[in-house]
């Protein structure tokens, strides 16, 4: 609660991207909230707002700091960041967990994606969370920590991850130059590498019990990660323990991305 | 067998928000409980996971009445 106790008491920021409560945004605010950090939510569409509402009602969010909010319209960002300037002047940190493809580009072959849903990909998936940036900057004169949500498949091919891992590439490499540019004014820009997790989002790619079996066998920790370990992690990024960490691209993954095969124990594919 | 009905009437119920006497087994849940696309793939992520079983795309596509549901589940759970 926010009374004064905690690692994000007194801090405030915009959760972008909370779907439903199995979305890896709402982990993160969960945590956030539990150390006493105040927030702002957007969503898009109304189907996304009866989801959203509630869940922001849950963490103390008032109703006008429940924001809708289109990506895809720089106006509609602008029109966000004018709500929270006004409602609080400065913010502390923002949560970007947003993406898309086109479903039907989320199987088959990548060198299949069409100009269309490449544009569209690239724009919601890389450069909003480069718009976001702009419009935080100017809302973080005492520095602040801007995070977004990333996959494996951006280093590595996924099977039908296609044009969503080269977005994801992209939106790593944008990480970077963010950090280099905002660095000088105290804003840290860092990446959360989520392993696979059953979301409304990971409902469109295909096979994803396969992968999350795969993850399950094939990790360190030989589990999946859940939006609550994803929230522990994604606290520690907005919160000042991560204070001297920017650029970062910070795998929550169960330790997969240091897997270089199958494990020897890990059962078949045949029995999923 | 009239277990899985019963279990996928609640799930039904408790995600849709809907009385109990609406969720009969040839309601729609678009047409008749007033759900929208979204909750489409959520109840068949909650049917997935109450069950243990996978409902792929080209058959969660079908599955738009309490009915298909419940058939679908009893075919697919061992």
């Amino acid at each position: 609660m926010s009374n004064g106790a905690g690692l994000m008491a007194g801090k405030r920021g915009l959760v972008m991207g909370v779907a439903n409560d199995r979305s890896i945004a709402w982990g993160i605010a969960k945590a956030i909230h539990a150390q006493g950090g105040q927030l702002a939510f957007t969503y898009l569409g109304e189907a996304l707002e009866r989801r959203v509402r509630p869940l922001a009602a849950e963490v103390g969010t008032p109703d006008d700091l429940v924001i809708p909010c289109d990506v895809a319209e720089l106006e509609s960002i602008d029109t966000t960041f004018a709500i929270l300037k006004e409602k609080w002047g400065t913010i502390d940190f923002v949560v970007h967990a947003i993406a898309y493809s086109d479903k039907e580009e989320l199987k088959g072959r990548y060198v299949d994606t069409t100009p269309e849903n490449f544009k569209q990909s690239m724009y919601i998936s890389c450069f909003s969370f480069t718009a976001v940036a702009q419009r935080a900057e100017a809302l973080m004169p005492n520095g602040g920590s801007l995070i977004t949500l990333t996959y494996y498949g951006a280093e590595k091919v996924m099977p039908h991850y296609n044009v969503m891992g080269v977005a994801k590439a992209a939106l790593e490499a944008s990480v970077r130059y963010l950090a280099v540019d905002l660095g000088k004014n105290g804003i840290r820009v860092n990446a959360l590498s989520a392993g696979p997790i059953k979301t409304l989002a990971a409902s469109a790619i295909g096979d994803f019990r396969l992968i999350l079996k795969w993850n399950e066998y094939n990790s360190p920790l030989k589990r999946n990660v859940t939006i609550d370990d994803v929230g522990g992690a994604g606290l520690y990024l907005v919160s000042d323990l991560s204070r001297g960490v920017s650029g970062e691209v910070h795998h929550v993954d169960s330790g997969y991305h240091v897997v270089g095969m199958k494990a020897a124990d890990a059962p078949d594919l045949s029995v999923i | 067998m009239s277990d899985i009905a019963e279990r996928v009437k609640k799930i039904v119920v408790e995600h849709l928000g809907v009385e109990e006497e609406k969720v009969v087994e040839t309601a729609s849940f678009i047409d008749d409980l007033g759900a929208d696309s979204l909750d489409q793939v959520e109840l068949v992520m909650a049917f997935e996971e109450e069950f243990g079983v996978e409902i792929p795309d080209s058959a969660a596509e079908k599955i738009l009445t309490v009915k298909d549901a419940i058939d679908f589940i009893k075919e697919n759970v061992a």
